[in-house]
Order: C-alpha cells, then structure tokens, then sequence
C-alpha cells in the first residue's frame, strides 16, 4: 500500500486585505483517503481548496500535492489533479462528449489513451443519448456528473471537489456519492472535499477536518469525532418489571448508565451498534420482560461541530438539506 | 513514491494548444451562424447605400470608378470589429476559463487561438464582398493575385483590430463592456477616406484621417483594386496595420497576463 501524504500544507494562510480567510492550516492527507473538509459558509473551506488547486497563492505557509509544490510547480500538480469546483463550470454551446474530448485534448492525451479515456468517462457520466446533446439542456444533476467526469480524463491521481453536491435533489446527490465512493476504492483516487453537509462528510469521508474561522478545530474519522463528544444512547421501552431491567442492565459491562423513565429506560453506552443485541438478550433472558420499541441515538458531527466552536454548523441553507430544524417562522410570513 | 508517478497528461506544445483553442472556437462559430449575420450584412448594406446614393456626385467631381473604390471600405466593414471576445468572455463569466486555467494548456494560445479563428472568420466573410464586386462588375489591375492580396491585407487587419475587444474582455470579463466596445468601430470606419478620396475631405476630418491607420490600409486596398501594385501604398498600408496589430496585441497580452496570474 502507498504511504506517505499526498497533499501536505504547512501553516497555510491566505489573507484578503485584513480578513484572514485561512488563517494557519496543517494537513496531510494519505493517497488513497477521502478527506472531507467541513465548516459553514465563509469558514475558508473554498480559499483553502484554490490556494491547494494553484488557482490562489497562498500569504504564507506551503502545500505540496502529488508531490509538487503548488506554488513553485503548479503545472506539475496541474497534471496530477481533477478538480470540479462549485457551480460547475462548462461550456453550454458545446456537448458533453466534445467536452470530454476537449479535456482529453488539453491534457494532450496520447490518441489511443484520448479515446479509452472519453469512452470510459462516458459511461461514468451515465448520461445515455444525453452526452450528445448541447450542456445547456443538461439538468443540475446531468452537469454535476458530467463535471466530475471531465475532473477525472486525464487520470488524475488526487481529486478536488469543492461542494460537489450544493444545490442539488436528494437523488443526484446519492448518485455524485455513489461515483465518488466509487472513484476511489476502485480506482484508488485520493479525494478531497469540501463540503456544508454534515450528511455528506459522514457518507463519503475516512477522516473528516471541522474548519471554522479559517482554522482546523478538529480532525479525525467520523466516527472517532463523534464518539469524542458523547455516547451513544440506546433507549428501550418494555412492558414488565422497570426498576429490575434497570438493575440487569447497569451490570453490563459495556454499560456506563442507566436512566428509568416509567416503562423506558436511556442506556447510555460506548459502542451503540455492539450494545443492540446484548442488551436486548439481557432484557429477555435475564429479567424477562419484553421489549416494545427499540432505538439507538448517536452523536452526529453537528454535535461535535457544536461543541468544538460552540457553534450549529448552518444557516438555512443546511437545515432545508436534512438537518431537523426547519425554521418555520420564515416561511410562515 | 507514488506522488511521482508519471501522469497521464502532459503539455501538448504551443501549436497544438493553439489549434486546440482554435478549433473549440470555429465549432463555436458553426453553432451559432446567427452572430455572424450582421457581419455578412452590415457591409453589403453599406455598400448598396453608399453607391447607390453617392455614385453620380462621386464620379461627375472626380471622374473615377466609385464602385471599385467603395469596394474596400465592405471589406473594411465586414471584417473590423469581428471576434470571439463575447465568447471569452462568456468563458470567464461561467468558470469555465477557469478550468482552462486548471490544465497545463499555453496561456498565450488561449488568446492566439482565438486570433487563428477569427482569421479564418475573417477570409470567410470577405467571399460575400468579393461575391458582390463580381456581380457589379468591379475589376481588379492587379488580377487573381491581387485579389488574394486583398483578401489577405483586410483578414490581417480585421485580427489585428480584435486585440482591442480581448483587451476589454480578460480586463473586464464583463460581457457589457464587451458589447459596447462595438462603437470602437465608428471612429476608425467612418474617421477615414471611407466615403470621398483623401484630396476630397476639409478641414478637422482630413487631418484626423491622416492619423487614422484605416486610411492607409484602405489605400492600399484601393491601389489593387484601381491602379496596380503599388509599393508605397502597400507598405503603408501593411505599415498601418502592423502599428494597431502591435498596440492591440500589447494590450490583449497585458490583460491575459493580468487575468492568468495566479492572484
């Protein structure tokens, strides 16, 4: 397997007149990961992604990706990377096979290579007849697609997606999810994303970096974050004798807690999914009452982004994308 | 150290960049013959008014051929101010200049290719001209060879003019300016020896056609086309080009190198 990072910034800061908008990031991302990179509107998130892409110079501090610095040998990382970034950018006059042929060409792919290129991307953008049509009748989804795969025809070793997902249904999302997981456990192609959704770092990323202000605040894997900042709670509702559920259940061993409210117990536990079964068998066998419902809460990343910035991580934009609080005083006026 | 694996990409050298960016723009032309109608028109409208209505006055004061000498000025007409600026511009306004930017492509040929195609632009929409001077019956002194020179002399000149619609479009990348850089035009088109000979023009017009560089390349357009090849006409013709070629070019390039450096 590769080891080593394949993208490594030190003390990155980009300044625009007195607003730091990155303001000191360390990273290393291992080839092969997915990176998710996660903070709210104007944490930083797309300044770091130029100034890494060489579409932005860094104030201080140095990126090296794919092996070339960004800032000394930026074609050298050009032809090393794919990058779609925000609002995909395309050219609606032309169709989205000549544009891939375009891609091909201005990475100055060897014919043969052009060819297996363009038809293999072809199949990813999964656009049918479509690919032969003009862009500007493309869909939202039909152009994301299309993007991606015109990031991904020169055979890039890292991919740069800048919200890849901003702006789209809930079923093109799932399929730009689907080709991105894809892309790198098939093709091994590092990713690095960012992104506003908390879903969407939780889906797709191996390790998941909260920026906030300009800065990192956390980093880890998902899961890690979030067992970082709470436990994983299993609440139960049974019909029988409370007070010794409650009894058998707090001498488990994985069990750190156990909270009795009238017939429903909060079990508060260090691995959730393990804690299902067993406490579900102890409840049967050993106290020998019935379990009526069953539910496991955990922590999301929207719980670890509160507690490392004190912070909810969106506006309106995140919470109309699957987040639970809808605000419904703006859509009443 | 897989970093340093070879990629699959690399630069393609300036001439294949070049057509690269050159043959994107003809397909663009293609899909859009509706931009280029007012080019076909516009000089063959002008040329039907001017002659129509200045022929007698013309030829009783001066005693010379007014069709043959309005000839250059619907070439002039057709070809001046003819480019893929709004497309550029179009390009920096939707990001997509930006993922150009994103591939190892020549900087320069991103501006020089568009030049290549309007050059082949430019030669088409002479046909439509030299089409018109045939049926009325304009002969050339300087024969097929002169005609080819013709075509050559106002192709050239129509893309030395477009630096100065490239300049607006990377300074600006705002289509509106793009737009209105049309009445660049006016000036240059009618500033000129455009409707009588030079002898002809009075006072504050004859000296600023002296400094207008269309004056002497449509001399030199009117020397094929009325008297024969004539040496210090073309010179100071291909001069006069050569001149607003290089200030148009400096300023397109100035702007290029503004627009692609990384900020």
């Amino acid at each position: 397997m590769i080891s080593g990072p394949i993208i490594e910034a030190r003390g990155l800061v980009r300044r625009y007149d007195d607003v730091e908008a990155v303001a000191g990031v360390d990273l290393a991302v291992n080839a092969g990961e997915i990176y998710g990179f996660l903070g709210p509107n104007g944490a930083g998130k797309t300044t770091l992604v130029r100034m890494l892409c060489t579409l932005l110079r860094p104030t201080s501090g140095t990126a090296v990706v794919a092996g070339h610095d960004v800032v000394r040998e930026p074609t050298e990382v050009r032809l090393r990377i794919g990058v779609a970034l925000q609002d995909a950018a395309l050219d609606p006059g032309q169709t989205g096979r000549e544009l891939l042929e375009l891609q091909a060409r201005l990475f100055a792919l060897p014919r043969p290579l052009a060819a297996r290129r363009v038809a293999e991307m072809a199949d990813l953008t999964n656009l049918g007849d479509a690919l032969d049509r003009r862009v500007e009748t493309y869909s939202g989804g039909m152009r994301r697609r299309l993007d991606l795969a015109m990031a991904l025809v020169h055979e890039p070793r890292v991919l740069f997606l800048d919200e890849p997902t901003t702006g789209l249904d809930p079923l093109s999302r799932r399929q730009i999810w689907a080709e991105v997981r894809r892309l790198n456990r098939e093709m091994g192609v590092t990713t690095f994303l960012t992104t506003q959704y908390l879903e969407e770092a939780d889906e797709l990323a191996d390790r998941v970096g909260i920026i906030s202000e300009g800065r990192i605040v956390i980093e880890g894997p998902p899961e890690d974050l979030k067992r970082g900042v709470g436990r994983d709670v299993v609440v139960v509702r049974i019909e029988g004798d409370p007070e010794l559920a409650q009894r058998v259940l707090a001498a488990l061993p994985d069990v750190e807690h156990v909270e009795r409210t009238g017939h429903e117990l909060t079990i508060s536990v260090s691995d959730g999914p393990a804690a299902v079964p067993t406490t579900a068998a102890a409840l049967a066998t050993v106290a020998g009452v019935t379990v009526r419902e069953m539910s496991l809460r955990r922590p999301t990343l929207d719980d670890v982004f509160l507690t490392v910035t004190g912070l909810r991580i969106g506006g309106p934009e995140v919470v109309a994308n699957g987040s639970d609080e809808t605000p419904d005083a703006e859509v009443a006026a | 150290m897989t970093a340093l694996a070879v990629p699959a990409g690399r630069r393609g050298g300036f001439l294949h960049d070049l057509m690269t960016v050159a043959r994107r723009s003809l397909r663009g032309i293609l899909r859009e013959p509706a931009s280029v109608i007012p080019a076909l028109i516009i000089p063959v409208f002008f040329y039907v008014v001017f002659v129509g209505s200045l022929t007698t006055v013309a030829e009783a004061a001066g005693g010379f051929d007014y069709e043959a000498f309005q000839l250059p000025v619907a070439i002039i007409f057709a070809v001046t101010g003819v480019s893929r600026a709004n497309a550029l511009v179009a390009d920096i306004a939707s990001g997509y200049f930006e993922r150009l930017l994103l591939s190892p492509i020549s900087r320069a040929a991103l501006l020089l290719g568009l030049m290549v195609a309007d050059f082949a632009l430019v030669v088409a929409l002479c046909i439509p001209v030299l089409i018109l001077g045939a049926v009325i019956g304009v002969g050339f002194e300087t024969g097929p060879a002169g005609i080819v020179a013709f075509v050559l002399l106002a192709a050239v000149w129509g893309v030395a003019f477009t630096g100065f619609p490239y300049a607006i479009a990377l300074r600006t990348g705002n289509p509106a300016a793009v737009a209105a850089s049309f009445i660049l035009f006016f000036p240059f088109a009618f500033l000129t020896t455009a409707l009588v000979p030079a002898e002809a023009l009075t006072g504050w017009l004859a000296t600023v056609a002296d400094f207008n560089p269309v004056t002497y390349v449509l001399a030199a357009l009117r020397s094929l086309v009325m008297t024969g090849w004539d040496a210090e006409a073309l010179a100071q013709g291909i001069g006069a080009i050569c001149l607003v070629g290089a200030t148009s070019l400096g300023l397109a390039v100035l702007a290029l190198r503004r627009r692609v450096r990384v900020p």
